[in-house]
């Protein structure tokens, strides 16, 4: 079979969908390792991409004031059990333009994989983007992911992250998203992420609210079981009139799993507000007992609440 | 149905309840009053099998058969259910999917009716999350409509009219009597005299004491005569 086949197959068993590669309308690109499979831009986006040793080069660009109707699909993966990825994607939203896009990446065998994803998102006043980003790692566990993103939200732009990766292993997981905000942008930062065996999450997020009325919400939902260890530091910045922002973290913990959380929210202005809560630990005993109150046995109640919190 | 002997709970060091003994007969409505803290959810744990609410001494006895040593599951699988009185909330749990839970088979069509029955719209609701959105009305009613789609064989309902405005209190006792038509029996915890009225029977419990037991319309007006007008239980 060859490399695209294979891919997309694996694309398949991560949730994904092949058809929309076929699709005109759909701009998209898929990579294995450092090879291009495929790459298409559409009318008002431009999706470039440059092989190099070890990884590839990005550049996507939304033409000013373009909506772009279809989400964007991006696919990345390492197919064989051994292999390096490193990419580096430069995204530029101009003015007004409004587009979504949807990731996945895909390592459905690694015994000793590293994939880095160095990323800049500038989002020019008014822009909006959307970006989900859904991981399958496979039942191996012989991973390292490590994606790093710079943000800039420009005036009255709004982006919305959301990262996903709750099927099959983790291996070892290091975010580390910065963003800034200017006046009247929005963040939002949603990372879910469930850890198996000695599984390693470390989430860092931080958003800058520098302009006035800026908003920023950092979420995290992280489950760990077995010997799994998570890490969340959220952060939030707000120095200017009106900024506001809230972050929330719930991290479950089963079995030996570890768990830590810092929130770290710094207030610059008297007009300014943060808000955090965070609940570490196992799960709700109250919700445990309704669903067995349903007839379901407890483990079967806390997967349910783990499944549903992760969704 | 139900026989619950000489029931004494403990919880941190303290006596919850002392010494109850009643009799729960098959599709009856039987109503609890009390005032707040008397032990009227306690009661309702400790029938359900919740943790830090086993007896110290006394049966409950379901069916004939002893349930002391029963998890919650198992005495969920026996039939018996609970409406907890503050409900819990579940992140990214549709409604839908929260009323085929307890279902024996699962029937979406059933879980809309079950919705319809608390007088909420299925389109309106089927989808949403059973989370902090909902307010304490709708979620009230949710709990209401996961009893309904469990068909259990005796339900209890800790005080289903709280958080529930005056105009729906009629949907609420029309629930309860729908529900013990499909067979079920119901225990009726509340302290809202008009609501504990639909019960053939009940109990009054008082700091942790069963104080009275009578017909509802007795033990209602015992209740309004002598412990309402007393500063202590208000």
């Amino acid at each position: 079979m060859e490399d695209y086949q294979m891919m997309l197959k694996a694309y398949q068993e991560a949730g994904g969908t092949p058809d929309i590669f076929k699709d005109s309308k759909i701009a998209h690109l898929v990579v294995n390792q450092n090879k291009v499979l495929g790459s298409r831009s559409i009318n008002g986006l431009i999706l470039t991409a440059k092989e190099k040793e070890g990884g590839i080069d990005v550049d996507l660009r939304v033409k000013e004031g373009t909506r772009i109707a279809h989400p964007v699909h991006l696919c990345f993966g390492i197919l064989p059990k051994e292999g390096r990825q490193e990419i580096k994607l430069n995204a530029v939203m101009e003015k007004g333009a409004d587009i979504s896009i949807l990731a996945h990446c895909v390592f459905p065998n690694p015994i000793k994989v590293q994939h880095i994803m160095d990323a800049t998102y500038i989002l020019e006043d008014r822009a909006v983007l959307k970006y989900k980003e859904v991981h399958y790692h496979g039942l191996t566990g012989g991973i390292e992911v490590i994606p790093q993103s710079k943000i800039k939200v420009g005036k009255d732009a709004r982006i919305m992250t959301d990262f996903l990766l709750v099927k099959g292993r983790v291996g070892r997981l290091d975010i580390d998203y910065q963003a800034e905000v200017d006046e009247n942008g929005v963040i939002e930062m949603v990372t879910k992420v469930y850890g198996h065996g000695d599984d390693e999450i470390r989430v860092k997020e931080s958003g800058q609210l520098f302009g006035r009325g800026a908003r920023g919400l950092i979420k995290s939902r992280i489950a760990v079981r077995e010997r799994a260890e998570s890490e969340v530091i959220s952060e939030l910045r707000a120095s200017a009139p009106n900024a506001r922002g809230h972050v929330d973290c719930i991290e479950i913990v089963q079995g030996e799993a570890r768990a830590k959380a810092v929130p770290l929210v710094h207030v610059l202005h008297e007009d300014a507000q943060i808000t955090h809560e965070a609940a570490i630990g196992r799960v709700n005993q109250k919700e445990v007992e309704t669903l067995m109150a349903r007839g379901l046995k407890e483990e079967e109640a806390v997967d349910v609440i783990i499944g549903g919190m992760l969704k | 149905m139900l026989k619950i002997e000489n029931l004494n709970i403990k919880k941190d060091n303290r006596m919850i309840l002392r010494e109850v003994n009643f009799e729960v007969n098959a599709r009856e409505i039987y109503g609890i009053l009390g005032p707040n803290g008397a032990g009227k959810s306690s009661l309702a744990y400790a029938i359900m099998g919740c943790n830090d609410y086993q007896p110290c001494e006394g049966k409950i006895v379901f069916e004939g058969k002893e349930i002391n040593n029963l998890s919650i599951w198992e005495r969920a699988k026996l039939g018996i259910t609970l409406a907890w009185q503050h409900e819990a909330h579940f992140e990214g749990i549709t409604v839908e999917d929260y009323l085929l839970i307890g279902m024996k088979k699962m029937n979406r069509t059933e879980a809309g009716e079950a919705l319809q029955n608390v007088l909420l719209d299925p389109k309106a609701y089927l989808k949403r999350k059973v989370d902090t959105t909902l307010s304490g009305g709708e979620r009230k009613r949710i709990e209401l409509a996961a009893i309904f789609t469990m068909r259990p064989r005796l339900a209890i309902l800790d005080e289903p009219d709280s958080g529930i405005d005056i105009l729906a209190l009629d949907s609420v006792v029309g629930f309860v009597r729908n529900l013990r038509q499909r067979g079920t029996t119901v225990i009726l915890i509340t302290h809202r005299a008009d609501v504990a009225k639909i019960a053939e029977r009940a109990a009054l419990i008082g700091e942790g004491y069963l104080v009275k037991e009578g017909s509802s319309q007795e033990v209602v007006e015992y209740f309004e005569s002598r412990c309402l007008v007393c500063p202590q239980f208000r």
